[in-house]
């Protein structure tokens, strides 16, 4: 306990540093899934090529590709860039399959009255599609952001600064409250990125709530009703 | 007027859906697609937008191939209402009505103005402006829909099977008041039905389609109704047996007006007591 208290400005710091290696993959997947998805979904031969050759990326060990992405890249061995595009092609093995689906389980009534209405396919895709699909891929980023952040710590075993370091170093000089504190930071990273991201979609997606109300509702009086 | 010239529609597949169609659809009335499902209605109703195209013939709107013409501004000028009518779940009932305007470029301010007067046009009130469609019945849905397809003014309006999945009694309703909106608006409605008595009720020119988008008979409904082309209209039309084959009986001296089954339907009494819809104004 005494050891937390001494390094709390430590502990902030290294939460930082893990916010910040955390949140370029998770922007960056769900960017770059979004043409991935529609490519998938759009073009049906390439959809099982794709989808495949993308999820193995998430079967590659992270260690190694830690190791191996410096010689690919060119960067050095604890540049932050290397945990960037590992996390992002992780990110993009989970996410793609999701926002490929997502766009695909958009209701065929719906875009159909959206062509007719004289949506040109580039609007219909950014202006109903896309948030039509926007549930679905909160949902997706949300499992993206936990794996991400906990997955961070990883580059901890290599030098790279973030919460894992008090992991590895918590190890070494055999301080248990150290490792302790890594894991409880860590896992209080998540929630708090997870509560933003559902903040996030409330704001942006002020209809899924509005639904949810109106068929609470609408059961709660069908319940009534039954029971009177 | 939209023309179809000798118009077939093909699917990749293989489906001939229509084959050799040709019909002509007058300006300010409204012609009503009739059959049973799978017969090409749908089909015939999206080649006048072009979501589906033909494969041979031609369908001229005015006189001007809509081969030639940009699908999306074409789209834009034809309104469309479907059955679950297709409003956008994530836009409030206002953004969907003025959904066509607002891709026009309509100034926003001016496109929701223009959206509150056609929630009155099709008598919905003002309140639901700011809700979302799943927050609205069916029946009201539907009238949002129809909204939505008149917010541009087209001369065009295409309605496939509207008023399909609604309650009888709120299916009653929204016929008349189509047929109010008809006699104030003036448009060139097609519009798709399964249901005969809906096609004579709304129907100038009614168009019976057979499989292959094959045309039985077309005519007004007084024309059909007492003419049946053949057995197959005859029967769909209901005129061999149920509520549209009646027969007179006459009792007490009076000429009683009975169905197929000998349920009184009525009584006879001397002249018109409105105008038939038929009838010359
Ligand atoms: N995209 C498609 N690909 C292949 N066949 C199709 C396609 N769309 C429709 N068809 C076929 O074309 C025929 C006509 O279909 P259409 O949808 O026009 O019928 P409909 O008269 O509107 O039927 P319903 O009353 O059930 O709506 C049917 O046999 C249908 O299976
Ligand atoms: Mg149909």
């Amino acid at each position: 306990m005494n050891w937390i208290i001494e390094n709390l400005p430590l502990i902030g710091q290294r939460t930082l540093e893990h916010l910040a290696l955390s949140i370029p993959p998770i922007v960056l997947s769900f960017v770059l899934s979004v043409p991935l998805g529609w490519l998938a979904n759009r073009y049906r031969p390439s959809r099982g090529v794709l989808l495949t050759v993308l999820g193995l990326l998430y079967a590659i060990p992270s260690l190694p590709l830690l190791i191996v992405l410096p010689i690919i890249l060119g960067t050095g061995a604890r540049d932050s860039i290397n945990v960037v595009v590992a996390l992002t092609l992780y990110g993009i093995a989970l996410m793609v399959r999701t926002t490929s689906d997502a766009l695909g389980s958009v209701s065929s009534d719906i875009s159909q009255s959206a062509t007719a209405m004289g949506f040109s396919p580039w609007t219909r895709f950014w202006k109903v599609d896309l948030p039509l699909a926007g549930p679905v891929l909160l949902a997706g980023i949300r499992v993206v952001a936990v794996s991400t952040v906990s997955l961070v710590t990883v580059g901890a075993v290599l030098g790279i600064k973030s919460l894992g370091l008090l992991f590895t170093d918590g190890l070494q000089r055999n301080i248990v409250a150290e490792v302790l504190a890594g894991m409880v930071a860590t896992i209080a990273l998540a929630l708090l990125i997870d509560a933003v991201l559902v903040l996030i979609g409330r704001l942006v997606m002020p209809w899924t709530r509005a639904t949810r109300v109106a068929s609470t509702r609408r059961a709660r009086l069908t319940a009534e009703a039954a029971a009177s | 007027m939209i023309e179809f010239r000798q118009v077939s529609k093909q699917f990749p597949d293989g489906t001939l859906a229509v084959d050799d169609f040709s019909l002509v659809i007058p300006s300010r009335k409204t012609t009503v697609f009739v059959g049973s499902s799978g017969c090409g209605k749908t089909t015939i109703l999206r080649m006048i937008n072009r979501m589906i195209d033909r494969t041979s013939g031609s369908i001229e709107i005015d006189g001007e191939d809509i081969v030639g013409l940009d699908k999306v501004k074409l789209r834009r000028r034809i309104g469309y209402v479907m059955q679950n009518s297709g409003l956008l779940p994530h836009r409030k009932v206002i953004d969907n009505v003025a959904t066509v305007p607002l891709l026009n470029g309509v100034p926003k301010k001016q496109a929701h103005e223009r959206a509150l007067e056609l929630l009155d046009t099709v008598g919905l009130d003002r309140s639901l402006a700011n809700r979302y469609p799943s927050q609205l019945s069916g029946g009201q849905q539907q009238r949002v829909g129809v909204a939505r397809g008149l917010a541009a003014d087209p001369n065009i309006l295409l309605m496939d099977e509207p008023f399909g999945a609604v309650d009888p009694l709120v299916r009653a309703e929204l016929q008349q008041e189509l047929i109010r909106l008809q006699r104030e608006l003036d448009k060139t409605v097609v519009f798709v039905t399964h249901d005969i008595d809906e096609a004579f009720l709304l129907g100038d020119q009614v168009v019976i389609l057979q499989k292959g988008g094959v045309i039985v008979q077309k005519g007004s409904p007084t024309e059909i109704l007492s003419a049946p082309a053949n057995d197959f209209v005859a029967d769909f039309i209901g005129a061999t047996k149920g509520k549209r084959a009646l027969h007179i009986d006459r009792r007490d001296g009076r000429e009683i007006v009975l169905d197929s089954e000998g349920r009184a339907a009525g009584v006879l009494v001397d002249g018109p007591t409105g105008g038939s819809k038929d009838a010359p104004a």
